[in-house]
């Protein structure tokens, strides 16, 4: 009689910690599930998803800018380097909480010349595209 | 929401290149795609804990420089400022790689970040002081030869192996210094990259940079995984290498080629044979009188024209040539200039209507009917030994037929060779006549003549 109440006492501190052990699992597996959906939340998606659409961008790229002619080469190129200075997002960026003098200074300096690509590429695209087309106003 | 107006950003950017593709709808398509820019910069700022007094201050110093440089440039300046401009592109890449090492932006980095950070750097610093010695080569504040020097390759391979070397340290510890040292050896490559291309094989390397640049800004991309900015970038790397294309092709060399070979310099391959004959030279009085007399001209602007600033007064003796009943057209070969359609802005400029520019296709097949073919500081793109001499570096290049008009005038300042070193037998046919001096003098000297 004894033996066998000291087993279910056994049994039972046994199946306590397997329930411990299953309550600390599900804890974690939850943390895991949040991080997970916090990242897909971030609005950045997975590594996959950004390559994705890289690859799917290149290939677009490619297909608009063959046509081109020949006259607007330089105008098409200006006009690209402007976009070029998309990097000023992630300069703003850079800016977000940003601590310390170092990381300031960098981020001052990338806001500094992506903004100099950003607005003197698209006047001086623009300046040379309006050549062209005071030219077609007076043709019409 | 901010992802929402990303995505229109990036349509924005897609119909605007679409639309820079066609002369009608060009300028609208720049408009759109500054939109698109503007979208996604108010986008991004809505947020909090944005350092606005650094961020004012950025945009206000970087708009100032940006608008006075775009208005200020003559357009015979316009290669070095798309040069200057791309350049500063590149180490703003460069700066968010770098910002992003000194203040992660998750807090803590990891390798999925690492590596795209440690390629805007790279990419970013070869960018930026590749774009530096293009501009100073196409402003001619250093030669335009290529440079070269024994040992040359294994020194840009060396450096090609250390920043790979850094960048898998880097991917490890995320530490700055690797971060330093890249900048450097960035910055070392990137100059050694662009020395041994000469001037005229600049079109190409400016072409290439702007593919660069974009690369740069779509790693950037990466390290924050933000959408809008990969896709930009990699429109635009994509249509800088597709440009880059139609330059090696313009000039029948592969990109190799003009990156390694030295085009032009002593050493960079055979110079072709020795040509033999007299250059006869022609006043500007018997000029107008070949002029007056013909029906059909066709002008081969070059590079020349440019330095000369002589795009006013050569459509001005269009003009009058029209007058007379000529009939007058402007061929335009792709790599004439120091960047891609440079001839086409400068006329542009002039206002020289868009019809009578013509590409060489379309003109090569009617220039034995022609009278007169008039050279203004063009040289490599007219040279006949392109297509007669197999032991030249310019064989095989596309060029214009300026040889098989019935007469060729050669405005030039001196019988030297063209940029590329290659001495030009067209100056010694038989039907060639050299009109020597400065191309705007030379020109205007016509328009008086036809005027009096």
């Amino acid at each position: 009689m004894e033996q066998h109440i000291s087993l279910i006492e056994h049994l039972q501190a046994e199946l306590s910690l397997l329930r411990e052990a299953l309550i600390h699992h599900q804890a974690e597996m939850a943390e895991a599930a949040g991080e997970t959906a916090a990242v897909a939340s971030s609005g950045g998606g997975s590594l996959g998803l950004t390559l994705f659409v890289f690859a799917l961008a290149i290939f677009l790229g490619v297909e608009l800018i063959t046509k081109v002619p020949s006259q607007l080469h330089t105008p098409l190129m200006s006009g690209s380097n402007a976009i070029s200075g998309i990097t000023i997002v992630g300069a703003l960026l850079a800016m977000q909480n940003v601590t310390g003098p170092a990381a300031i200074l960098l981020g001052l300096l990338a806001v500094i010349t992506a903004t100099v690509n950003v607005v003197g590429g698209y006047l001086v695209t623009d300046r040379m595209l309006g050549m062209f087309k005071t030219k077609k106003k007076e043709e019409a | 929401m901010q992802e929402f107006v990303y995505i229109i950003a990036s349509v924005l950017f897609i119909i605007g290149l679409k639309r820079l593709g066609s002369a009608a709808t060009a300028r609208q398509g720049n408009m759109l795609s500054a939109c698109g820019m503007g979208l996604a910069v108010v986008a991004t700022l809505v947020g909090t804990g944005f350092s606005w007094i650094w961020i004012l201050l950025g945009i206000t110093i970087g708009s100032a420089i940006g608008a006075v440089a775009a208005k200020k440039v003559p357009m015979t300046g316009m290669p070095e400022m798309v040069a200057l401009f791309n350049g500063s592109g590149g180490i703003a890449s460069l700066f968010v790689g770098w910002a992003s090492q000194v203040n992660p932006p998750g807090g803590q980095l990891t390798v999925a970040e690492a590596i795209p950070l440690y390629l805007a750097v790279v990419i970013g610093g070869v960018t930026f002081t590749g774009s530096m010695i293009a501009y100073l080569k196409l402003s001619e504040k250093i030669d335009g030869k290529p440079v070269q020097f024994k040992g040359q390759q294994i020194i840009s391979i060396a450096l090609l192996g250390a920043l790979l070397a850094g960048g898998l340290l880097f991917t490890f510890n995320f530490a700055g210094i690797w971060i330093l040292l890249a900048v450097l050896l960035s910055f070392a490559f990137g100059v050694m990259v662009v020395i041994p291309i000469g001037g005229a094989d600049m079109p190409v390397v400016i072409a290439l940079l702007n593919s660069y640049s974009g690369l740069a800004a779509c790693a950037a991309g990466f390290i924050i995984s933000n959408t809008v900015l990969i896709v930009a970038g990699a429109l635009v790397g994509a249509s800088g290498l597709i440009l880059t294309g139609i330059m090696c092709k313009a000039m029948n060399r592969s990109l190799s080629n003009v990156l390694f070979s030295g085009f032009g310099s002593a050493s960079g391959g055979g110079a072709g044979k020795d040509v033999e004959g007299e250059a006869k030279p022609i006043s500007a009085d018997d000029t107008y009188y070949i002029l007056e007399s013909a029906s059909s001209v066709v002008f081969v602007p070059g590079y020349g024209m440019a330095v000369a600033q002589a795009q006013h007064a050569v459509k001005e003796l269009a003009a009058l040539l029209e007058e007379n009943g000529c009939e007058v057209s402007f061929a335009i070969h792709p790599v004439a200039g120091r960047m891609p359609g440079h001839m086409n802005v400068l006329l542009a400029e002039a206002d020289v209507p868009y019809e009578q520019l013509v590409e060489p296709d379309d003109v090569n097949p009617n220039m034995a009917a022609t009278d007169v073919a008039i050279v203004i500081g063009a040289n490599d793109v007219v040279n006949p030994a392109a297509r007669t001499d197999e032991t030249s570096p310019l064989w095989g290049m596309p060029i214009i037929n300026v040889d098989l008009a019935k007469t060729c005038i050669v405005l030039k300042r001196s019988l030297r060779p063209g940029y590329a070193g290659v001495e030009n037998p067209l100056f010694f046919c038989e039907n060639t006549r050299m009109l020597l001096g400065d191309a705007k003098a030379s020109v205007q000297a016509l328009v008086t003549a036809f005027k009096e």
